[in-house]
């Protein structure tokens, strides 16, 4: 009988991202604001073409990251197995170095108001956080943002250079779209595999993937075996830290922080059931192209009876199968065909799966003179157009054009059958049947992902009380430590010491929510916002500046 | 014996024994979240590179060099059929190439902390007295060696120091056969004693951790509620509620 397992999943529409990168910094604010996390961001954007953070992390040649198949057909670490892993431990040839991040700094500010009376105005100049010293900003997690620099830049992106000369050649005629990247909480997670002290792991619940800071003893495989790079090293306490799905959040239902400030409204949470017994067989898949169609099938139909059985017996709780019925997740990977995997090649069978933008073909056709809605002309132009389909190929799909060209021309009739509808009030089945899909589908889905509320994007089961309190305490606890917190400055160094757990901090701001009459005075939060605790209601203190007249 | 040669070589050894065993439980128990290499790979690694692998495969020879010759009896190589001329040979030859490997990776590695900025800014004084301590120990030891096979005609001791060092774990410590022993054997062995006791309290512990079981454990680690109830054992009085069992009623 099959095992069943439940993950939580999420898929980003792209062509609604317009790149303001919130998701990062209410992210950055709520997980990684604290000393040795300063360069990391477990959740970034970044502009395609452009070589991505850290730079050319998609370079597998040079990272080694991911899983590939040996001469026996059998998985293997990319970077090496088990033995080599040992015998390289004392320094890692593939770690990347801060550089290849960026090297974090800040401002001297205070000069601005300690410096002398002159004739010049006194300048904050940079400082590293580094080293400490005065520093030349050279890099950051963003730094070809919106193509800048592209022209020495780009050419440097990995995926560029895997697409076809002829499409280089043509890239002087630009496109550009955002991805913005989360950990995608493998179902074959290639990072727990690297872990030689066994401290990462997959939540069985809910699959997601966390590292035990009392078991992480420093010796940074992960970083290299994770082929999206979303391991990072926090290199004040010497342990790995990575995206935590907002666990905290997630198991009372409500969505990520990354999710819920999101200002297109673009992401979704939902589960999906798979089989647990044959992720490896699926990843063995011996054609990369052949991979995305793999991990499909290792996903389980939740309306299917026999699959509710078997989830029934492995254990998953009736209100988690309800959710999965109802899951976005599923309904836009299955129903609607139009979410696609993340670099499937990588063989980690990814769970963050993408709708890729069909921005740029409008935006071809827009330039060309041509109406960018009309059914006809979209269809031909993804047809014809070979770059930008190269180029999400290559993201996708292993470089399988079929499936994207398939999510386009489905985005594409429903952009013309729906403005059939609004502009001339009539429905026009050829467009929608030309994809394979019926008109009211179409509409379904447009509503999905147009208007959907809040609660048909995020569908997210709590977890059960009686899971409760022992997920929390399972979890990578030191993670909402701060500088000057418990967890630092213990009698060895500043990474001893008992971090907080978690439950205890959120019982407190929950505590003190609860007990106040007056939501300003969530003031408990030395200054500033947990945005763990923030549910979108009220302002707590410290979220916006204090106005005047209440001072 | 003097009242300090049972001070050194009787009592000095077990309080440093004792010290390295619960401190490491101490540790273990109290400051999991600091348990860990610290490695500074990020900040620097063509130093590293060079220095850390050059200073680890050397001390773990130097490592299982000392328990070669301070834990097997000499009378059971010989029993084997090892002269004493040939295991010193293989000793000084393995020891020299070991010894030399780990002086040259210390030395990197020290370089390295001091000249490399953020290196050095991450260096805790904690690291800087281990630091200390290590270097001392290694270039005494090596001292003592090289003083007494090159300088000198050679030092068995596989005799004195040897015996001395199995009888502490005997608990029947023979202080005088270390009484007998050249200074620098002496002073060696003092200061990787006071090495040893301030071990737990330094990022040494990772030593204790080498994670042998990577080779075996299946790749994926899944961890569910019922494989651990939360960070801790429940505290006495508060066990879940459960059907007594039944063999305790007999
Ligand atoms: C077999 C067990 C051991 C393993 C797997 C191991 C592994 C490591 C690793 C991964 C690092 C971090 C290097 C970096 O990235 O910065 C390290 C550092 C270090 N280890 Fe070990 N080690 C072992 C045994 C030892 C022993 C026996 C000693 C000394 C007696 C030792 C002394 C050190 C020192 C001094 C450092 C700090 C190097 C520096 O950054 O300056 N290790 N070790
Ligand atoms: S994306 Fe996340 S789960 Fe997948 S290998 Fe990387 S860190 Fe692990
Ligand atoms: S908040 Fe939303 S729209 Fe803004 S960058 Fe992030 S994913 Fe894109």
């Amino acid at each position: 009988m099959t095992r069943v397992m439940a993950q939580l999943a999420m898929v980003m529409n792209l062509d609604k991202c317009i790149g303001c990168h919130t998701c990062s910094v209410t992210c950055k604010q709520a997980w990684t604001n604290r000393a040795g996390t300063e360069y990391v961001w477990f959740n970034n954007v970044e502009t395609r073409p452009g070589q991505g953070y850290p730079r050319t992390y998609e370079d597998q040649d040079r990272w080694k990251g991911g899983w590939e198949l040996n001469r026996r057909g059998r998985l293997q670490l990319k970077a090496g197995g088990r033995l080599k892993k040992l015998l390289t431990i004392f320094a890692n040839p593939l770690m990347p170095s801060i550089g290849d991040y960026y090297e974090p700094w800040t401002y001297d500010y205070d000069r601005l108001f300690s410096a002398p009376v002159t004739e010049d105005t006194p300048v904050a100049r940079p400082r590293s956080l580094i080293t400490g010293e005065p520093t030349k900003i050279k890099w950051s997690a963003n730094w070809d943002d919106d193509l800048a620099g592209a022209p020495e830049l780009a050419p440097a992106d990995p995926v560029l250079r895997k697409v076809s000369d002829q499409v280089k050649l043509e890239f002087e005629r630009a496109f550009m779209f955002y991805l913005p990247r989360i950990c995608e909480h493998c179902l074959n997670p290639s990072c727990v595999a690297s872990c030689p002290s066994g401290a990462m792991y997959k939540r069985s619940e809910d699959g997601i993937v966390l590292v035990d800071q009392d078991r992480c003893r420093g010796w940074r495989m992960c970083v290299t075996g994770c082929p999206y790079k979303k391991v990072y090293f926090n290199h004040r306490t010497g342990k790995a830290e990575k995206c935590t799905f907002c666990y905290p959040r997630v198991e009372v239902g409500i969505p990520t922080v990354c999710s819920e400030t999101c200002v297109g409204r673009l992401r979704y949470i939902g589960l999906i059931l798979y089989d647990a017994d044959r992720v490896a067989e699926a990843a063995s898949t011996p054609d990369e192209k052949a991979l995305y169609e793999a991990q499909k099938s290792v996903m389980l139909d939740p309306r299917d009876p026999e699959v509710v059985a078997a989830a029934r017996a492995s254990g998953i709780p009736e209100d988690w199968l309800e959710a999965a019925r109802n899951s976005p997740i599923h309904k836009l990977i299955f129903d609607y065909g139009v979410a696609l995997p993340l670099h499937p090649e990588y063989r980690t069978m990814p769970m963050v799966w993408y709708i890729p933008p069909l921005s740029p073909v409008v935006d071809v056709l827009r330039e060309t003179g041509h109406d960018g809605e009309r059914a006809g002309n979209l269809f031909g132009a993804i047809d014809a157009l070979r770059i930008p389909i190269g180029y999400l190929a290559e993201l996708f799909t292993a470089g399988d054009p079929e499936p994207v060209r398939a999510v386009l021309r489905r985005l594409a009739a429903m952009r013309s059958y729906m403005r059939g509808i609004n502009l001339a009030g009539e429905r026009e089945e050829s467009i929608p049947a030309a994809v394979g899909l019926k008109g009211d589908q179409i509409e379904e889905m447009y509503r999905l992902l147009a208007i959907a509320p809040y609660g048909e994007r995020y569908v997210i089961p709590k977890a059960h009380a009686e899971q409760g309190a022992r997920l929390e305490e399972l979890a990578t606890e030191c993670s909402l430590d701060y500088d000057g917190g418990p967890g630092m400055g213990g009698p060895f160094g500043e990474a001893s010491g008992t971090p907080a757990p978690v439950a205890v901090e959120n019982f407190h701001a929950l505590k003190e929510r609860q007990a106040t009459d007056d939501l300003d005075r969530a003031d408990e939060l030395r200054g500033r916002v947990n945005l763990l605790n923030w549910d979108g209601k009220g302002t707590p203190d410290g979220l916006f500046p204090k106005r005047k007249d209440k001072s | 014996m003097s009242a300090l040669d049972v001070t050194l070589w009787v009592v000095a050894p077990y309080v440093a024994l004792t010290v390295f065993v619960l401190g490491h439980v101490w540790r273990y128990r109290y400051d999991k979240f600091g348990w860990t290499t610290r490695s500074s790979q990020m900040y620097e690694s063509r130093l590293l590179r060079i220095g850390s692998p050059l200073f680890h495969f050397g001390i773990l020879v130097v490592l299982l060099g000392h328990i070669g010759g301070l834990v097997i009896p000499k009378t059971w190589t010989e029993a084997a059929g090892v002269s004493e001329h040939a295991y010193h040979l293989a000793a000084v030859a393995l020891g020299t190439v070991a010894g030399v490997c780990t002086v040259a990776g210390l030395a990197i590695l020290i370089y390295r902390r001091r000249t490399v900025g953020p290196v050095f800014t991450a260096t805790t004084r904690n690291d800087k007295l281990m630091y200390a301590l290590l270097a001392l120990t290694i270039a005494l030891g090596l001292a003592a060696t090289v003083v007494a096979n090159i300088l000198g005609g050679g030092y068995d001791y596989r005799t004195t120091i040897s015996p001395w060092f199995r009888s502490v774990f005997y608990l029947q410590p023979q202080g005088e056969s270390m009484a007998a022993a050249p200074i620098l054997f002496k002073l060696h062995a003092l200061s990787a004693l006071v090495l040893f006791a301030v071990w737990p309290f330094t990022r040494l512990v990772h030593m204790l951790t080498a994670p042998v079981g990577y080779l075996t454990r299946p790749y994926i680690v899944y961890r569910s509620r019922d494989d651990r109830r939360g960070s801790r054992p429940p505290r006495r009085g508060w066990e879940p509620a459960a059907v007594p069992d039944d063999s305790r009623r007999r």
